[in-house]
């Protein structure tokens, strides 16, 4: 038998080296996430192979064979078709979005009077970046100016009719002005209204809470179309004889209120993932009930529910595309009345227009997700309990 | 039940100069006091006379009613039969004398129950600034006033989430003593921490009890019962069993279920 030692000692501390050249740069993430496996290879020539065959046609459709400026149709249409394009020419006839622009921004809105709008729009930016950007100081001030100043500013430049301007009737307005307004009054709206009805469906009071339940099953029960329908039909009947509102207000009514009954679930879903010990942490301390409610249990639950939120505001952003069928024009309903202007009639022009507002629709939606995305990661202390 | 006594009474140093008991200022009164959660008679007959400045353990095993009981003297829980009277206010279904008792009232819940979207600091001075309101300047200076006597001011500006959870239970008793109050209640403080943590909160009840605060503290940390309470109360199934001086009540338990309770607990 062999006394073996087992003592062994560390004579020189091992260096950190740089790890090996496969693990590192694009060959080897190319490797380890494009081509990993034969299934992984066979998918990512698949997608390789799909993307060549869709995306040069639509990049030629759209940006080498479109058409950008023209005075009418004849651009937009081959020889064949009464036009200048060689036969076969198949492209974008932004031609006619650029034609008709001022109309899918703001509708009929008197051409004189279009300063009014873009005004409005840009003490709309002016006063929404620095909210939405979290650095810039003074929230409260701006929101004040933006939630409550620019709303009544906003009206007095857009109906006109005081201070010198002219009226302009809410049936002229159109286009992306009048999808922002909705939207805008909507989300203004929509999510104040909401919190207090699902406060109001958690209360203890039965009265309170059967009003809001009442309300929210009644409103969710009833697609938006009818709710339009019966804000612009029917309200009018059960109003007496002579007093009339705007048909603009009442659709602003209607989505609002179409709007709020879908937030107050959401927001009622965040307020049942609160742990009761929140509640008793704030009774405990001697908060009112609004207090609590203010300070402990919304904070947390709408930053839950931001997703939900946003969800619904951008359903709503689209779903105002639904008051054209009372005869209100949107930016989709005015892009689809242009289809029918003779001088711009041509096969390419309802693929353009169509285009286009998917375009704008697409931008603001996927901007309201981007920054919903950011707000939670910038609200998350990542502590639970 | 292994952290049932992490905590041995000869580890807690107690300065028991200033722990003055009032013979005469009742600080809560509860009589004849009965709650039901539907059919299910939980409390019952409960009657309980604290005086100003006593230090009240209250043990029992799960489910004898004993958190239900200290939180019916916040109102977290309403009782049905019976009078509560905290402080010279009785609890009723008024709610401006509900806030005036909770005011009065701290507690500490086992689960800490900090806020846990604001900072410690915020968690602190939100109260005091909204319900007594104080200025926040003042408040601020208060609460790290607070901060420094359960030993984390250089917390204050993290969010609970980041403390650990005995650090969140100093945090949650400096939040309540923020409101000055004159009254304290303590749900199981201990029984959510890991057995390293326990002592250092222990230590800060001892502190609160030394300089005269009224507690009532349900727990199962005989040791600081031992040292600090006045009195025990045992409960077992929604009544009061028994109700002794710590010596007497460990050295010679009367009641047949208090003995069986404390040869399980003490071993």
């Amino acid at each position: 038998m062999t006394q073996t030692d087992l003592s062994w000692v560390r004579t020189e501390m091992a260096q950190a080296m740089p790890a090996p050249a496969g693990e590192r740069g694009l060959v080897a993430w190319v490797r380890k996430n494009l081509f990993a496996s034969v299934g992984d290879t066979i998918l990512t020539l698949l997608g390789l192979v799909l993307v060549a065959l869709i995306l040069p046609p639509i990049i030629d459709w759209a940006f080498v064979q479109a058409v950008w400026t023209g005075p009418d149709r004849t651009v937009c249409a081959t020889i064949a078709q009464g036009g200048i394009q060689p036969d076969g020419w198949s492209g974008a006839c932004w031609a006619f979005v650029n034609a008709k622009f001022g109309q899918f921004m703001f509708g009929r809105y008197p051409l004189e009077e279009r300063w009014r709008p873009i005004l409005v729009g840009i003490l709309f930016v002016a006063l929404l970046a620095p909210l939405l950007i979290p650095r810039v100081p003074h929230k409260g001030l701006n929101a004040v100016l933006f939630f409550l100043v620019l709303p009544i500013v906003a009206f007095i430049l857009l109906v006109g009719g005081m201070f010198g301007l002219p009226h302009v009737e809410t049936p002229l307005w159109g286009g992306l002005l009048v999808t922002l307004t909705l939207s805008f009054v909507g989300i203004v709206v929509s999510l104040p209204l909401g919190i207090l009805l699902a406060l109001g469906r958690r209360s203890r009071m039965p009265v309170v809470k059967t009003i809001c339940i009442v309300f929210i099953e009644t409103i969710r029960g009833i697609p938006l179309i009818t709710v339009l329908f019966m804000a612009s039909v029917m309200l009018p009947l059960f109003l007496p004889a002579g007093v009339t509102f705007d048909k603009f207000l009442r659709a602003l009514i209607g989505v609002s209120l179409f709007a709020a009954a879908y937030m107050a679930e959401v927001v009622r879903g965040g307020l049942q993932a609160i742990p009761k010990g929140q509640y008793e942490g704030a009774d405990s301390l001697g908060l009112s009930y609004w207090q609590k409610m203010y300070f402990i249990v919304l904070p947390q639950a709408l930053k839950l529910v931001i997703p939900g939120i946003v969800n619904t505001f951008i359903g709503m952003f689209k779903d105002t595309s639904l008051v054209y069928i009372i005869s209100m024009f949107d930016l989709l309903a005015i892009v689809r009345q242009n289809f029918s202007d003779a001088s711009w009639a041509s096969p390419q022009t309802p693929a353009s227009g169509l285009i286009f507002a998917a375009v704008v629709f697409w931008l603001f939606c996927f901007g309201m997700s981007r920054y919903s995305m950011f707000m939670e990661r910038r609200l998350d202390t990542g502590h639970k309990r | 039940m292994a952290t049932e006594n992490a905590v041995g009474a000869e580890e807690l140093s107690v300065n028991t100069k200033k722990m003055h008991v009032s013979d005469t200022d009742v600080a809560i009164e509860i009589v004849g006091m009965h709650k039901w959660y539907g059919e299910f008679h939980v409390l019952k007959d409960i009657n309980l006379k604290v005086m100003r400045g006593e230090r009240i353990v209250i043990c029992g095993p799960s489910g004898s009613g004993k958190s239900t009981m200290i939180r019916c003297i916040n109102r977290l829980e309403e009782h049905q039969k019976g009078k509560i009277i905290v402080d010279g206010k009785e609890l009723t279904n008024d709610l401006k004398k509900i806030d005036e008792v909770r005011r009065e009232v701290g507690m500490v819940f086992q689960h800490f129950n900090l806020f846990p979207h604001l900072t410690i600091l915020e968690n602190c001075t939100l109260a005091p600034i909204w319900v007594r309101k104080i200025p926040k300047k003042q408040a601020e200076e208060t609460a790290m006033h607070f901060l420094k006597r359960v030993k984390i001011p250089e917390q204050a500006h993290k969010y609970p989430g980041q403390l650990s959870g005995g650090q969140q239970q100093r945090v949650a008793i400096a939040r309540s003593l923020c409101m000055n109050p004159r009254i304290m209640l303590f749900d199981e403080p201990t029984s959510a921490l890991d057995p390293e943590m326990i002592k250092e909160v222990l230590e800060t009840m001892v502190g609160l009890a030394e300089e005269g605060m009224t507690m009532l503290c349900v727990t199962h940390e005989m040791g600081f019962a031992r040292k600090v309470a006045n009195r025990v109360i045992f409960m077992d199934q929604g009544q009061i069993v028994e109700e002794n001086t710590p010596v007497e009540f460990f050295d010679h338990p009367r009641h047949e279920r208090t003995k069986l309770f404390l040869s399980q607990i003490l071993h």
